[in-house]
């Protein structure tokens, strides 16, 4: 019984929200992957483009709300994540108009690219505080469990209780219908066969008539919907607060690397390993333990093996080891 | 020659903005953005060193800057003995164990043949290390931490002048920018930006956290002044310097403060003439070509026999020990150490934009976008509220529009700053005074 009431414990503090916290980590890298291979460059504005994406969805679902409009148990900002996507599209599209797209013509050096992204990262961040300022925002609504703690432990009788927030069931399906399309996209559509092309050899696909500033609009606008998704469900999950975006910028990254940048399987993977490592090392394994060792093995302290404020060391940690030892990636990335 | 004149003109111009501020505003005031544009003007150095050199793009500079801050802390603050006592010499034992363990983990890594043995034996050690060297380190922190929490509660420095502190401070930087270095050069250049924008999240994360160290978000006041600096208040009761500001017809409370800063920026400006000259030594001197060469064509400095990687970590140490310097100049001004103040966009970003606008390459162009972007950054924000006010004075006074643009104008430093890098960027590469 004390076995069955660890596993619940497990995944009811480490494996469902793992698992949320991966897929959203996942999205995001998907969408640094994408530009890297496609662009070449490690785009820094891609956490402010969350944030973007985010505060646009946000701004319906209040519209929404104020409307009378809502989806019964789940929440309404999923009718409006197809407008925040809009909006974010439009912005990267005019970012790359007026940016980017210049120094592609003068073919600058990568880290040329990465600077601009930082200057991009500014205004977008700059245009998010203004307009629904730095603080918390709450946009949440519906039903705010699938199985709540109290229901599972009557149903079972166990002690512990496993929850399943709507915020983290909703991410898991998302994650999976958005990455399957896009995975449909890249394998099965001529675009994104053309973009996969643009990728693997930028001149043999120029070579074969592929249009690079069609293949560029396309990134964007599925880097776009990327990052809005993303945004939008960690803000679901977690809350929405313009620091916090800037702050996922390295588990991102770091999600990317660590499954080889340019490489969007790889991408999903960094993003689980990355979101596990960190729920594992900074949870608390008191619980879990004193319900596997006998009693008078139970543990004083509680188990934690890094404070919480530490979970960015962890992605850093996990970045720094596979920089060391294997930089293409566990997938096989782009380039070193 | 003509150059020289522009660049004499660009500097005079930054000193008239300067004067302006002190007729119009407070002489206070100016000597403040005196100081700050001084040790920005460092700071936009150390990039420069690392970018304008080298082309290493460093997105940490926060990092290096609060190290500074840190040995300002652990060398010029008194010893607190009684935290000594308590858990000092532990706590020193598990840091010694911890780096005994990587270092054992580096030997086992080095003699055993690659393979799964070799893994497990590493992840072993690793794992049985962390947890002895928690079970060294914990008791250690909590014993240190009880001493007295609500005014120490931490170790103490070692009670040294605090000039030694700016050393201490380039020293740090240099230490952790040798183990970033030593895992990001080499790669893609990318990394380095995702390495150490990594890193200065870290620092900011264990020095707000580790409250045995500095005593975390709790600050530390009242930090000691480097010699020639005095107090306000000592001037203040010296019936010498009263009688003397007196004499002039001067505000004893007011000039007292003037004093201070002026004997600051006297320092500072010694610190800098070093720094500034040791620099354009290097830049102008074999060393220097090569590190040149190597920014503008790796491949071929390679070819000619020179070592990327190494000259590479070399410059990203030296560039982040002048950052660590500023960084620890920076704290000793202020008097405090507030880990909770580091942002990125303040010490990170806003450095960068110094050394975009100046030049990059160009050691007095950083010096000169230290100065002028520290003044802009100092004035935008009264103009930018100021600017709202007028923008918005057509709409009704109870508008909620209206005080939400208002209240948004402090975010407005944001938009500036990335629309100036981006313009910047874009249009002028070679920034206000170009390299040669």
């Amino acid at each position: 019984m004390d076995f069955l009431n660890a596993i619940v414990a497990l995944s009811n503090f480490v494996l469902i929200p793992a698992i949320a916290y991966g897929s959203q980590l996942a999205l995001g890298a998907l969408g640094v992957t994408l530009i890297y291979g496609i662009l070449r460059f490690s785009n820094f504005a891609h956490g402010d483009t969350m944030a973007f994406g985010a505060m646009v969805t946000i701004l319906f679902t209040w519209w929404f709300q104020s409307m009378g409009i809502n989806l019964g148990p789940l929440p309404t900002a999923l009718l409006a994540l197809p407008f925040g996507i809009l909006g974010a599209a439009a912005l990267m599209l005019a970012t790359d108009r007026v940016v980017y797209r210049f120094y592609r013509r003068v073919k600058a050096k990568p880290i040329v690219f990465v600077m601009a992204s930082i200057g991009v990262m500014f205004i977008m961040n700059g245009i998010v505080r203004f307009v629904v300022g730095p603080g918390d925002q709450r946009f949440a609504d519906g039903a705010r469990f699938i199985i709540s703690a109290r229901d599972f432990r009557d149903w079972s009788g166990l002690s512990e209780g496993l929850a399943i927030r709507t915020s983290q069931g909703i991410t898991v399906i998302t994650a999976v219908v958005v990455v399957a399309a896009l995975f449909w996209f890249l394998n099965r559509t001529r675009t994104g066969k053309s973009m996969r092309a643009f990728s693997d050899n930028e001149d043999l696909a120029l070579l074969s008539g592929i249009n690079p500033e069609r293949v560029v609009m396309i990134t964007w606008f599925i880097v776009a919907a990327l990052a809005t998704i993303a945004g939008v469900l960690y803000g679901l999950d977690k809350s929405f607060k313009p620091f916090t975006y800037f702050q996922l910028l390295l588990p991102i990254f770091a999600s990317a690397i660590v499954g080889g940048l340019g490489n969007p399987i790889g991408a999903i993977a960094g993003g689980f390993v990355i979101a596990f490592s960190e729920v594992m090392v900074t949870y608390a394994w008191k619980k879990v333990l004193g319900h596997l060792l006998p009693d008078s093995l139970a543990p004083d302290g509680l188990v934690q093996l890094l404070s919480t404020d530490y979970k960015f060391a962890v992605s850093f940690a996990i970045l720094v080891v596979v920089l060391l030892f294997k930089p293409t990636g566990l997938f096989k990335g782009k380039s070193v | 020659m003509n150059v020289n004149w522009k660049n004499i003109g660009l500097f005079g111009l930054v000193a008239l903005l300067i004067l302006w501020t002190g007729m119009f505003q407070s002489w206070n005031s100016a000597l403040l953005i005196i100081n700050m544009g001084l040790v920005s003007a460092i700071m936009a150095l150390g990039v420069n060193i690392q970018w304008g050199y080298a082309g290493l793009f460093n997105v940490g500079v926060m990092g290096f800057v609060a190290l500074g801050g840190l040995a300002v802390v652990i060398t010029s603050e008194a010893p607190v003995r009684e935290a000594w006592a308590a858990g000092g010499p532990r706590l020193l034992a598990g840091l010694a164990f911890a780096v005994a363990v990587l270092a054992a983990a580096v030997a086992l890594y080095r003699r055993m043949a690659a393979g799964r043995t070799r893994a497990l034996a590493l992840t072993a050690l690793l794992v049985v290390g962390f947890f002895a060297y928690r079970a060294i380190f914990d008791p250690a922190v909590d014993a240190v931490e009880a001493v007295n929490p609500a005014a120490t509660g931490y170790l103490g420095g070692l009670g040294l002048p605090v000039v030694l502190a700016w050393l201490v401070g380039g020293l740090l930087a240099a230490g952790v920018a040798w183990a970033i270095g030593k895992t990001a050069l080499g790669l893609r250049s990318d990394y380095l930006a995702i390495a150490t924008l990594g890193i200065s999240e870290i620092v900011i994360a264990v020095l707000k956290n580790e409250e045995w160290l500095a005593r975390g978000v709790k600050n530390v006041n009242g930090l000691d002044r480097p010699w020639p600096v005095p107090y306000e208040v000592d001037l203040q009761q010296s019936t010498e310097f009263v009688g003397w500001a007196a004499g002039w017809g001067f505000d004893p409370v007011i000039t007292s403060s003037i004093v201070v800063k002026l004997a600051y920026a006297g320092l500072f400006i010694i610190v800098l003439a070093i720094l500034m000259w040791m620099s354009q030594a290097a830049l102008n001197s074999p060393w220097g070509r090569m590190m040149r060469a190597i920014r503008d064509n790796e491949v071929a400095a390679e070819a000619m026999g020179k070592d990327v990687t190494r000259r590479h970590l070399q410059v990203f140490i030296l560039g982040s020990a002048v950052i660590g310097i500023a960084g620890a100049m920076m704290t000793t001004l202020d008097g405090l150490f507030t880990p909770g103040t580091y942002q990125p966009l303040r010490y990170t970003f806003l450095v960068w934009v110094m050394v975009i606008v100046g030049g990059s390459g160009s050691n007095w162009g950083s010096v000169l976008g230290g100065f002028v972007i520290w003044f802009f950054w100092v004035q935008v924000e009264p103009l930018g509220r100021w600017l709202m006010d007028v923008l918005t004075s057509g709409m009704a006074d109870d508008s909620a529009l209206r005080a939400h643009l208002i209240d948004s104008a402090a975010h407005m430093r944001l938009l500036t700053m990335g629309v100036i890098l981006l313009l910047v960027l874009r249009f002028s590469p070679r920034g206000l005074i170009p390299e040669k």
